[in-house]
């Protein structure tokens, strides 16, 4: 601790690189958590799903859509408990940039398959028994102010109604909750009544996007999705089933390779904050060359002088994530909730090893630099 | 009788320049009793400077023995050198050499960092060392807030804040005005007479070696006059 001044003076020398460098330094980790908050998000999000749940979908592709008429055939497979159904209805309230997922769903199937959800009983008995009825999540009805009674319009861009029109009016039946701190980070979402829906739309009545199976035993899992794929095996209606974790992960993995993505551009961003910091930090020892020296004079050891200059990276490389990592934290809090990201512990491990390996990158060859001195070459200015 | 502190025998000292041995020190003889003040006296290239960094550890000799308080080291290794020259020698430089981004007070208190002791005790000592050379109310002053007298009075302070027994000097007074000059030499001359300090000063200035209890001359790597002051 002693030699912290000696550190701190080191390190600000010249203010403005130090200001400057740092300022990178806390871009660069602002960039970091919120990208590697994503990548938490595709990668380990489903975690908190229940592993007694499957999807069972078309095999081409979750966007074909499944008849009715699987469902009671679901329903008979030995080790299936119950069977609901979910079609996406992809719609927009009032403006296109208010887009959040809406499903299409039969009110009591979905009270039997996801418990997690919290509704009191007037509200599950208002969705079940009224047919233009939806229940919206809390985190999406605080952001729109909705209550219940309120008529709420959907542009859908995927079903147009009978008349030919897209405008869709649900009234909120209920305002549901997570049964814990994790399903209500997610309640960003609506569920709309399947009666009204398939009623209503101009075509494809009769199917359901996919089927939600909720199997007596988790550890059947894999054999109960077996039997289900193997009774529709070489029918029209081919399926895939998998359990909900994978089938979560496979539709954010629609978009692309998420973790591959963000790991190249983290990549790229640390490369270029290496050079900076890494030219920065040998920059200021090259200038610092004498008075180095003068530390070997007064009986600073080569290894304390090399010591000094490493410690002085990784306080510049510290205080720079530190800095970053924070104000990346805070601005999460600032995304819609259909952004539930957050900067996990994953994410400031990531950023504790990326602060260790920089720190050694970028204070290593100056490092060794202060380590070669040599006291009267260094003196004469040579 | 003083005994002596530094004894030097056969001290010779060679660089390699590419393909080319240069010997800028030929087989030194030189003793210097403790509570000396001695300044070595030459033209440039004569190796006085050479001489005065193999004295005060800076720098290692090719053959020859060099002996300071009774410890050879001569055949000291780099960190061993290094931990004697904090017990043993205060360094004062012709440009002073100050932590520009330090303040008086921190300059001198590095030293002390080295040794095992409270903050609270580095700061009682030196500020005990700003005192003794006039400068206790400029100690939160940065370098660059200094006159250049002022600068090498710190940087006395800070050479004697570990209280060694040798003071090595290279040109302590080469960048200063005459005035200025006499009164930090004056300040030497005190603590060599008062604190028993023994000093090793390198000038050109003959004004600035009358100030050294005796003269040594050195020419083209050898000794070649030691005469007492006037």
């Amino acid at each position: 601790m002693k030699y912290l001044g000696l550190v701190w003076a080191g390190l600000f020398r010249k203010k403005l690189r130090t200001t400057l460098t740092l300022f990178s330094l806390v871009c660069a980790f602002v960039l970091l958590g919120l990208l590697q908050a994503v990548n938490s998000l595709f990668s380990g999000g489903a975690d908190f799903l229940g592993a007694n749940r499957l999807i069972t979908q078309a095999r081409t592709s979750f966007t074909q859509p499944l008849p009715m008429r699987l469902l009671p055939q679901i329903e008979a497979v030995p080790g299936v408990a119950r069977v609901s159904h979910s079609q996406f209805f992809g719609g927009v309230y009032q403006d296109p940039r208010n887009f959040f997922p809406q499903f299409a769903v039969n009110p009591q199937r979905l009270r039997d398959t996801y418990p997690e959800w919290v509704l009191d009983e007037d509200g599950w008995r208002r969705f079940i028994t009224t047919r233009n009825s939806t229940i919206v999540g809390r985190n999406l009805a605080d952001k729109f102010g909705w209550k219940v009674g309120d008529v709420i319009p959907l542009n859908s861009f995927i079903w147009t109604k009978t008349d030919g029109t897209r405008i869709w009016e649900w009234e909120v039946a209920g305002i549901f909750d997570g049964r814990n701190a994790e399903w209500q980070k997610r309640a960003g979402l609506m569920y709309l009544n399947y009666g009204q829906f398939d009623e209503g739309r101009a075509g494809g009545k009769g199917l359901a996007g996919v089927f939600v199976v909720v199997v007596d035993d988790p550890d059947a899992s894999e054999r109960v999705a077996a039997l289900i794929d193997e009774k529709f095996e070489n029918s029209p209606d081919e399926t895939k089933t998998q359990s909900e974790q994978e089938f979560q992960l496979g539709f954010a993995r629609q978009l692309g390779d998420i973790g591959l993505i963000v790991n190249l551009i983290t990549s790229a961003v640390f490369f270029s904050i290496l050079f900076l910091t890494g030219v920065s930090m040998s920059q200021g020892v090259r200038e610092r060359v004498p008075e180095l020296a003068v530390l070997k004079v007064l009986g600073f050891t080569d290894r304390a002088v090399m010591g000094l200059v490493l410690a002085e990276a990784f306080a510049l490389c510290f205080i720079g994530a530190l800095a970053g990592m924070l104000l990346a934290n805070f601005s999460t809090r600032f995304l819609p909730a259909e952004f539930p990201i957050e900067t996990d512990l994953r994410v400031w491990m990531i950023a504790g090893i990326s602060v260790v390996v920089l720190s050694l990158l970028v204070g290593v060859p100056p490092a060794l630099h202060a380590l070669r001195i040599k006291i009267v070459d260094a003196l004469a200015g040579r | 009788m003083a005994t002596t502190l530094v004894e030097i025998r056969g001290l010779t000292k060679a660089y390699v320049r590419g393909k080319q041995r240069v010997e800028v020190l030929h087989g030194i003889d030189l003793d210097i009793p403790e509570g000396d003040f001695v300044a070595l006296m030459g033209p440039s290239g004569s190796g006085k400077t050479t001489l005065l960094n193999l004295i005060g550890g800076l720098d290692s000799p090719s053959d020859g023995l060099l002996r300071v308080d009774g410890q050879r080291i001569d055949d000291l290794g780099s960190d061993e050198l290094a931990a004697w020259r904090a017990n043993t020698v205060g360094f004062i430089f012709q440009s002073y050499n100050l932590m520009p981004v330090l303040t008086a007070q921190k300059n001198v208190e590095l030293p002390l960092l080295l040794a095992e002791m409270s903050a609270a005790e580095r700061a009682r000592r030196a500020s005990v060392a700003l005192r003794l050379v006039g400068l206790e109310d400029r100690a939160r002053h940065k370098p660059n807030e200094l006159s250049g007298g002022q600068q090498q009075r710190v940087a006395i302070a800070r050479a004697l804040v570990s209280d060694p027994r040798l003071l090595i000097c290279d040109e302590p007074t080469g960048d200063l005005d005459r005035a200025t000059a006499d009164d930090v030499l004056r300040l030497l001359q005190q603590l060599n007479r008062e604190f028993g300090k023994t000093i090793v000063m390198v000038t050109h200035d003959p004004k600035a070696a009358e100030y050294a209890s005796r003269t040594v001359h050195l020419d083209k790597g050898t000794l070649v006059d030691q005469a007492p002051a006037h």
